[in-house]
């Protein structure tokens, strides 16, 4: 009994004691996915934290830098119980993070609850994030999901002259998102959208699909991204590919352009949009693209930096620069970081990035075409790009509000061609 | 500690208070004294946590340990729980949300949830071992893709946020201390529940059936009857545990109840032991302590923290391989060394 007593005792002692830790160190949560489908990409995440992190020798404003992984498993559950474990166990400063959409929209609701904390999204690109009812300590400097898909619409409407389309994209709200920005820009330059499909994300079999995609269009939206984009691929070459694809931001990623088979056959030519383009000749690209590669050995990193390590990179970055213009002074509730980070113009590897009132970041996004490369193998080729997209996609709030929040019929292309 | 000591030495039949061992007495205290000496992270999210898949493990302990019966369903049974409380009540969706008044939305998710887990068990019961796991499998799949697929009554891929306790008598219960006590109450009031059930006569009945439904059928009892009704009653504690989960992570999403969720349930289980009622609450403390600083562990032997799952698995591997009848019996086994070393006959050391 005794000895029971004893070890409860101690039990308590020990999840009683939190580490104490110094004034002069300031202390980031990562907050990344590292199981699951983006595991991969959460790496990269992490990597990138570190990489810019290196640059300053661990030292802000005379304060040593510390970080804490916390892994989650990209469902906003997990999420949420491990940004409480950083804030309430770990006492950390601020959370870079999270990496997915679902999981930015929870740590949005969450972030509310922490006022006097900080959250830096990592690369999760939901509209909703910042622009639902955001929260006032929630900072998003990467564009989000609707603005990696603009510039897309009109580059193949001015560029290629196609203006009849069917569209196939993932039935979720990422799937939803991005197409809208697509969509806003392609309607509006004059062009049409004669049918969409909406198809379960992990689908494996498009044949359904496939069979009724209308004949007469110029091309067709694939909105669907990783083995779900291989299988669509494989299969629509198998049934006699004929028509011209447009790419969503994660159709034309690695996985897809480095896979076997015949999926590849039916990419070469395709148009996509994202927010970087691997061969950008801007410095400021190429000297991040040399950093990265030159920071890890190669069998540890990814040829050149992943979407995901891209946004954690700019995420450390802001964070970085903000703490340097205050001193690294986080007192008061971390007004004046809160202050410090909205002001902030960020020369980012990818240009010049702002924030607007819902902290929402305002970019650049690329058109990009898949390539035959030298080796055979396929690559992506930047062909245009477009400066300073914002939030509302070129609308005023008001017009932007009205158009609805991203749905299977959200937008309405009939009316924005119109207007 | 020293008055009870006493009272179960004296002669005549002791006090209820004192037929409670002393152990009991400790937990209790240490459980209601918890919050004085741990922080909110402990409290809210170990302990909350822990009392809550505890009882959606209870749950799955008591069709299993006392039914013969394994279902994969439970996860499923509270996710109903827990979308019933975000549809009926209040949450950041306010399309799909009715904003009906607490008392209303509370009882009718449970017995929602309830109905679901009978009409589900109706239909398991008629099959045994391996087939029950695949059926309940099944439909907790299939109730995962359902609820990723549909918008207008689960609202897809993204569920519902913003979903709170409501205000009762002037306590905000999604407060760490409030939160905790609340978990414990449920968690208490359900572990009683199923070891009363259990020696009632319909859970005397219900072991019988799981050890010789024949011979119970014979003797008169209505077998399937009985495994129906064990699976409505799994279902309330289900349902309450899905509600405690969807307010303390003040959100549902099709995740909450995906297979990887039930299968934790049926490894909270089994690491705990499914041969008495405390065990699932035992496993889920493991689990959730395992969840929450092997990453930490990791990293402070210079590890990448992101095997963290590796050690997790290896953690219940251990266990399961050196106790098949989980933390449970590794206890019995303990105790029943340390009892054989006094001699029976006399009550002296041997």
């Amino acid at each position: 009994m005794k000895r029971f007593l004893t070890a409860s005792v101690a039990i308590g002692a020990i999840l009683a004691g939190s580490p104490a830790f110094a004034e002069d160190t300031i202390k980031i949560g990562i907050l990344v996915a590292l199981e699951g489908a983006f595991a991969d990409g959460g790496k990269d995440g992490v990597r990138n934290v570190e990489l810019a992190l290196r640059q300053v020798n661990n030292m802000v404003a005379g304060k040593k830098i510390e970080t804490v992984v916390a892994a989650t498993d990209t469902t906003p559950d997990t999420t949420i119980r491990q940004a409480r474990k950083l804030i309430e166990q770990d006492k950390v400063d601020f959370i870079v993070g999270p990496l997915s959409g679902s999981e930015g929209i929870a740590m949005r609701d969450y972030a509310k609850t922490i006022p006097d904390k900080t959250v830096i999204n990592g690369i999760s690109g939901a509209l909703e994030t910042t622009w639902v009812d955001p929260a006032p300590n929630f900072f998003r400097f990467n564009l989000d999901g609707s603005q990696w898909g603009y510039g897309l619409g009109s580059y193949v409407v001015k560029e290629k002259g196609w203006k009849k389309v069917a569209t196939v994209a993932a039935d979720y709200s990422f799937g939803y998102t991005n197409f809208l920005g697509f969509a806003v820009d392609f309607c509006k330059a004059g062009g049409d959208i004669v049918e969409r499909f909406w198809v379960p994300l992990g689908s494996s079999d498009f044949g359904g699909v496939i069979a009724a995609l209308p004949d007469d269009v110029d091309a067709i939206y694939l909105g669907v991204g990783g083995t779900d984009a291989i299988n669509f691929l494989n299969q629509y070459e198998q049934a006699g590919a004929e028509t011209n694809l447009i790419g969503g931001t994660i159709m034309a990623d690695q996985t897809v352009l480095t896979s076997k088979g015949r999926a590849k056959d039916a990419l070469a030519g395709t148009p996509t949009s994202g927010p970087f383009a691997n061969d950008n000749p801007d410095p400021a690209w190429q000297s991040y693209v040399k950093l990265y590669q030159d920071g890890f050995p190669e069998a540890e990193r990814f040829p050149s930096p992943s979407l995901f390590g891209l946004g954690y990179y700019t995420a450390t970055l802001a964070a970085l620069k903000a703490l340097d213009q205050i001193g690294g002074d986080l007192s008061d509730g971390q007004k004046k970081f809160h202050e410090a980070l909205s002001s902030l113009e960020l020369e980012s590897p990818t240009g010049l990035i702002k924030l607007n009132e819902n902290r929402q970041a305002s970019g650049t996004v690329f058109v990009t075409e898949v390539v035959e490369g030298a080796d055979g193998n396929l690559t992506s080729k930047m062909v245009a790009k477009v400066d300073n997209v914002t939030q509302t996609l070129g609308m005023t709030p008001d017009e932007f509000r009205a158009m609805g929040l991203p749905s299977r019929e959200t937008p309405d292309c009939a009316k924005l061609r119109g207007g | 500690m020293a008055v009870v000591v006493q009272a179960s030495s004296v002669e005549r039949r002791p006090a209820w208070y004192g037929r409670v061992p002393s152990a009991w007495w400790v937990i209790a205290v240490v459980a209601l004294l918890m919050p004085a000496v741990t922080n909110d992270f402990i409290l809210f999210q170990v302990f909350g946590w822990a009392l809550i898949l505890g009882m959606i493990a209870l749950s799955l302990q008591f069709l299993a340990g006392y039914g013969g019966m394994v279902s994969l369903l439970q996860m499923t049974v509270a996710g109903i729980g827990g979308y019933g409380v975000a549809i009926l009540g209040t949450s950041g969706v306010a399309a799909i949300s009715l904003h009906l008044p607490w008392w209303i939305y509370i009882p009718v998710a449970i017995a929602i949830a309830s109905l679901f887990g009978t009409l589900v068990g109706a239909l398991a019961v008629r099959t045994e071992g391996i087939y029950t796991i695949m059926i309940t499998l099944a439909i907790a799949s299939a109730f995962f893709y359902f609820a990723r697929q549909n918008y207008v009554i689960f609202n897809g891929y993204s569920g519902f946020n913003l979903v709170v306790p409501p205000h009762l008598f002037g306590v905000d219960w999604r407060q760490p201390m409030p939160f905790y006590y609340l978990a414990l109450a449920c968690a208490v009031l359900s572990y009683l529940a199923v070891r009363y059930v259990a020696r009632s006569p319909f859970g005397l009945a219900l072991q019988g059936v799981r050890d010789n439904p024949r011979r119970m059928a014979a003797l008169g009892f209505n077998v399937t009857a009985h495994r129906i009704f064990a699976y409505t009653f799994a279902s309330v504690i289900a349902a309450v545990g899905g509600i405690l989960l969807v307010w303390q992570n003040a959100q549902i999403s099709p995740g909450t109840a995906g297979i990887p969720a039930a299968i934790d349930i049926l490894v909270i289980a089994v690491v705990g032991g499914i041969a008495r009622p405390i065990g699932p609450f035992v496993g889920a403390l493991i689990y959730v302590l395992l969840r929450a600083f092997t990453p930490d562990v990791l990293t402070a032997f210079g590890m990448s923290g992101e095997r963290f799952k590796l050690l997790i698995g290896i953690g219940f591997l251990v266990i399961v391989y050196f106790s098949p009848d989980g933390v449970l019996g590794l206890w019995d086994r303990w105790r029943a060394s340390r009892n054989s070393r006094v001699d029976p006959l006399t009550g002296g050391e041997r």
